[in-house]
């Protein structure tokens, strides 16, 4: 074991971090947009739409990402005249903007499923309460539905999103240099796969993990009900008073 | 039509080495799932009633496998093993390069990581038996064994299964990624056949459907187990 080779190796593969956190956030935040689209879709209760939203959760959620990555970067290639005359040439000729399509398309399957299953866990009576205040629609997903639902979600779509920190490493293959791209390089020159693993393996998991403590942090600033409520010497002052 | 001579089982047809793909990607998820059901056990059973030191062991690996890209893994295993392989070779010979199969450097890897995921379910399921059944199994008198072959096990696999389920079709869809490795598994057929006809989409769409049916039949099965074991659990009315 080289600790000067896996220190070098390390600021080697820092270059390749923005590429990972870019696919990453970019990649999530699309998906999340479409998962709570397909995620309405099956809770709206009309056959076609749900159907729609059913089969495209099977379809995404039963074929390797990577299948997808080269569905989209290889095969849709083969397409280059209609797509040079539609102008979306441009858009699929690059690996970066596959790779984000075909990211956000795998995270929006797994994601519609934990927001279907957080919007169902949302109790009937706080909707049946709302009701008889005389809210509906919008105004009840705003202020009952929504923020309850949320929270709930919360923290699997946490883990969600570890998950695809991980799955941007597959866009080294259609030849981004991420994180996961730079080690494969160093790994193939250097011939030293333990070091170069240490030194990915390091950097991704600090980033999971600064990225679980904001989820976390963002789950604690959501649920303020849950705390145990704050010194009780304050309140108590405050009652005798 | 053209399509069907494509992937159909003429001269010309892809068919059957998409079949023969096929049965090797489910042969080494099978292997590396294997591993993994074995893996798990013991880094659960580690986490449950390890001291500090090998619970300590169990948590680093787990956070390690499961937070660490899969490719990454796979990587490691391939060069790493070959590396290993070759300075043992060296040993007795004057050695040169020694590659390592494809299939063990994939299985291995897929295998170490879904053991990873493979162990929280186990720990999981262990968890949800009651207490009172253990020390029930104690207070007639069993051995730890006995206590384990009688009570814990039967239980911890029923309440498992769901899990396990969720962790062959991660692990299915894992195996896509020895293709790197060179193992001629469905996508690396599929690249194959797609470089030597131009017709990408095609066969990545062939690909795709593959791994589908695959899944898709996997789920049933596993449905089918959980209604299985769950037959004489007293059940609320839905």
């Amino acid at each position: 074991m080289d600790l000067l080779f896996i220190r070098d190796s390390f600021v080697g593969l820092l270059a390749g971090v923005p590429l990972t956190l870019q696919l990453t956030l970019i990649a999530f935040s699309i998906g999340v947009v479409i998962a709570i689209i397909l995620a309405l879709m099956r809770m709206s209760g009309i056959r076609s739409l749900d159907w729609v939203a059913r089969t495209y959760v099977f379809l995404f959620r039963g074929t390797p990402l990577l299948v997808q990555i080269f569905l989209i970067y290889y095969g849709l290639g083969q397409f280059r005249p209609t797509l040079q005359s539609l102008g979306l040439w441009q858009f699929f000729r690059e690996p970066y903007w596959c790779a984000i399509l075909a990211l956000s398309l795998n995270t929006a399957a797994y994601g519609s499923e934990i927001l279907r299953g957080a919007l169902r866990s949302v109790p009937p009576r706080e909707v049946e309460a709302a009701r008889a205040c005389g809210m509906s629609g919008l105004l009840l997903y705003r202020r009952i539905i929504l923020p309850i639902a949320l929270r709930q979600a919360l923290p699997a779509y946490g883990n969600e999103l570890i998950l695809m920190v991980k799955a941007t490493s597959l866009a080294s293959i259609i030849t981004m240099m991420d994180v996961t791209g730079i080690a494969a390089r160093l790994i193939s020159s250097s011939y030293r796969p333990v070091e170069v693993f240490i030194a990915a393996g390091a950097i991704y998991l600090i980033i999971n993990f600064l990225l679980t403590r904001l989820v976390g942090l963002l789950d604690w600033w959501l649920t303020p009900h849950l705390r145990a409520p704050p010194a009780s010497s304050n309140t108590m002052e405050k009652v005798n008073v | 039509m053209e399509f069907l001579d494509l992937v159909g089982f003429g001269p010309e047809g892809w068919g059957k080495s998409l079949l023969l793909a096929a049965l090797v990607t489910i042969m080494v998820a099978m292997a590396g799932f294997a591993l993994g059901i074995v893996i798990g056990g013991l880094v659960a059973w580690a986490k449950l009633a390890g001291g500090t030191a090998t619970r300590i062991f169990a948590d680093t690996y787990t956070t390690v496998l499961r937070g660490v890209p899969d490719l990454l893994v796979i990587y490691l295993f391939y060069f790493g093993g070959s590396l290993l392989l070759s300075a043992i070779f060296r040993l007795w010979s004057d050695g040169g390069f020694v590659g390592i199969p494809p299939f063990i450097a994939g299985a291995t890897a897929i295998g170490v990581v879904s053991g990873a995921y493979q162990a929280e379910v186990f720990r999981g399921a262990f968890r949800s038996l009651s207490t009172g059944e253990i020390e029930a199994g104690k207070a007639v008198g069993m051995h730890r064994l006995l206590l384990f072959r009688r009570i814990i096990a039967p239980q911890v696999a029923r309440h498992a299964i769901p899990g396990i389920g969720n962790v062959w079709q991660m692990t299915l869809k894992e195996s896509a990624l020895v293709s790197v490795t060179g193992l001629v598994e469905i996508l690396r057929q599929a690249q194959i056949a797609a470089g030597s006809t131009r017709k990408p989409f095609e066969f990545y769409l062939i690909a795709a459907a593959l791994f589908l049916v695959i899944t898709w039949l996997s789920q049933r099965i596993f449905d089918w187990l959980e209604k299985r074991a769950s037959r004489s659990m007293v059940r609320e009315a839905a």
